[in-house]
């Protein structure tokens, strides 16, 4: 743990009206002065913590990365109202404290100007003129005209690109439907599950097309729902009655990454390095490989997500991923079990609920209290989720000795 | 002659219409959109390069599910332009699997995004079999 935690460097930006400038600018002015005032580069930085809250979009720290650089760092979201700011700094003097980063940056920023929004000139209401605007100058919305950014599209070509680069022979569409359908069957069991009916392949491929070739069951379901969790430390747990001592989980690996740049990664989503460098660092935080893991809850957005996650979470060789799921290596009863909870796409998906709830499921089992689906003798399980932007959660579990 | 505008800044119309991207001057990073810095080396100069206007297709999907006002079904691609990746719509192709095909060859053409209120055509582009 550090001692004292220091601020080596720190920028204000000039307040005021900036029509030119959108959220990111601004951002990006404020960390590239104060990464000067400090004598540092980006590339130093070990965590970066972000608030803005007016913006809406995906991620500010996901935003800003992309203007001033992708190094694969955890980024923390941060939002607190109007003590966001404080917040962000507080969230990257803790990460340094607990001795996860060496260097730590802290950002926020606010467009709250008149109506905010980068616009080249003016349009009268009454009129539909075509005016440039925005980073791409684009004069018209561009999904649906220039590729999709809607979900199911976007992994629907994660999980084709997989295909194409291993060179897989048959028909893509069945082999993801049938990934859907062990999900679909492993949720049967699980009473929190928001979807428990069993479905047939021929069901699931004939259902409602989203976007090829992930149809409707193929896709995270919709709901509402929540997740939460209580962590103690080490000294205060042995305080604690036998009971709790007994149930309490060791949180083995906690790992966040974002995507580091690559080729194509602001294109097309690279979900697959920053999952791999969350993997990596979590067997080695946890002092466990993929084969000592008897269940894995993986992000199964959508049928086509969960075949590229086998790969980079090292269940499989590299480019491995449809042989180990044809081997029925990944159903309930298979040498890796993955979402025997019935996945995002049968469980469901409350967005914000899904990485602590996947941790549920594994501790669960870990705990020997899974009833009708537990995975018998489960002492290590590992839970993945992704955010697209992007951030990568992996965590292991393993049962108290 | 009716007034044309790209639908994005990238989109370079005329005889050869191409795409142009940004590259960083010291590591060679490619981006379409306006920059601050480079994510990949943190530089901040960059000059515009014309991107191949013949590719690969690398990924796609078949959307049959859009916002309201986007015609559907479309082909939404990832397509490799001699080493820089294009995201595009494949266009003048049956949208179906029988017709689209990862690895098929593809190359860049134009296609009418929009009018406006003053008759101004908007020119949107795409990656056609061939």
């Amino acid at each position: 743990m550090a001692e004292n935690v220091w601020i080596l460097g720190i920028k204000m930006t000039k307040f005021g009206k900036h029509p030119d400038l959108d959220t990111v600018d601004l951002a990006a002015q404020a960390v590239h002065g104060a990464l000067d005032d400090a004598g540092v580069s980006m590339g130093q930085m070990g965590i970066l913590a972000a608030g803005n809250l007016m913006g809406g979009g995906l991620g500010i720290g996901q935003a800003i990365q992309k203007q001033v650089g992708q190094t694969g760092i955890p980024v923390y979201n941060v939002s607190n109202a109007c003590a966001t700011g404080a917040t962000a700094l507080r969230t990257a003097v803790m990460a340094v404290k607990a001795g996860e980063a060496d260097y730590g940056l802290a950002v926020g920023v606010e467009k709250l100007a008149g109506a905010g929004l980068l616009a080249g000139g003016a349009r009268k209401s009454d009129e539909n003129v075509y005016t440039p605007s925005g980073r791409y100058g684009a004069v018209a919305p561009i999904d649906g005209r220039i590729g999709t950014e809607t979900m199911p599209g976007v992994f629907a070509q994660i999980g084709m690109e997989y295909l194409h680069e291993h060179q897989y022979g048959a028909e893509p569409f069945e082999l993801f439907a049938r990934i859907s359908e062990k999900n679909h069957s492993h949720s049967t069991l699980n009473p929190l599950a928001a979807y428990t009916k069993k479905m047939s392949l021929e069901e699931i491929m004939g259902d409602v097309m989203i976007a090829y070739p992930n149809t409707r069951p193929m896709c995270s379901a919709n709901c509402d729902g929540a997740a939460a969790a209580v962590v103690v430390n080490d000294a205060t747990l042995k305080k604690l009655s036998k009971e709790q001592q007994r149930r309490a989980l060791k949180i083995a690996a906690s790992v966040l990454t974002t995507d580091p740049w690559e080729e194509a990664c602001q294109v097309l989503p690279n979900v697959n390095t920053l999952t791999r460098n969350a993997a990596r660092q979590a067997y080695e935080e946890a002092g466990v490989g993929p084969k000592d893991l008897d269940l894995v809850e993986l992000h199964d957005c959508f049928a086509t997500a969960e075949l590229v996650h086998y790969d980079n979470l090292g269940l499989c060789e590299p480019g491995g991923a449809t042989e180990l799921f044809e081997s029925g290596a990944t159903w309930r009863d298979g040498t890796t079990p993955v979402n025997v909870s019935g996945g995002l796409e049968s469980k469901g998906h409350p967005i914000a609920a899904t990485g602590i709830a996947n941790i549920w499921e594994v501790c669960h089992h870990l705990r020997g209290e899974a009833g009708d689906r537990q995975i018998e003798g489960a002492k290590v399980g590992l839970a993945h989720v992704i955010g697209l932007g992007s951030a990568c959660g992996v965590h292991i579990l393993e049962k108290a000795a | 002659m009716t007034k044309q505008i790209p639908l994005v800044d990238y989109l370079v119309l005329g005889d050869s219409p191409h795409l142009v991207a940004h590259e960083c001057t010291s590591c060679g990073a490619r981006y379409f959109d306006r920059r601050n810095a480079c994510a990949a080396c943190f530089a901040t100069d960059f000059k515009d390069v014309d991107v191949p206007t013949e590719g690969e297709l690398r990924a796609y999907t078949i959307v049959s599910f859009a916002a309201p006002g986007v015609p559907v079904p479309f082909v939404a691609g990832l397509v490799d332009c001699g080493g820089t990746s294009v995201r595009a719509n494949v266009i003048n192709v049956e949208p179906d699997p029988g017709h689209v095909k990862l690895g098929m060859k593809v190359r860049l053409a134009t296609n009418l995004a929009g009018t406006d209120d003053e008759g101004t055509e908007a020119i949107g582009f795409g990656f056609e079999p061939y």
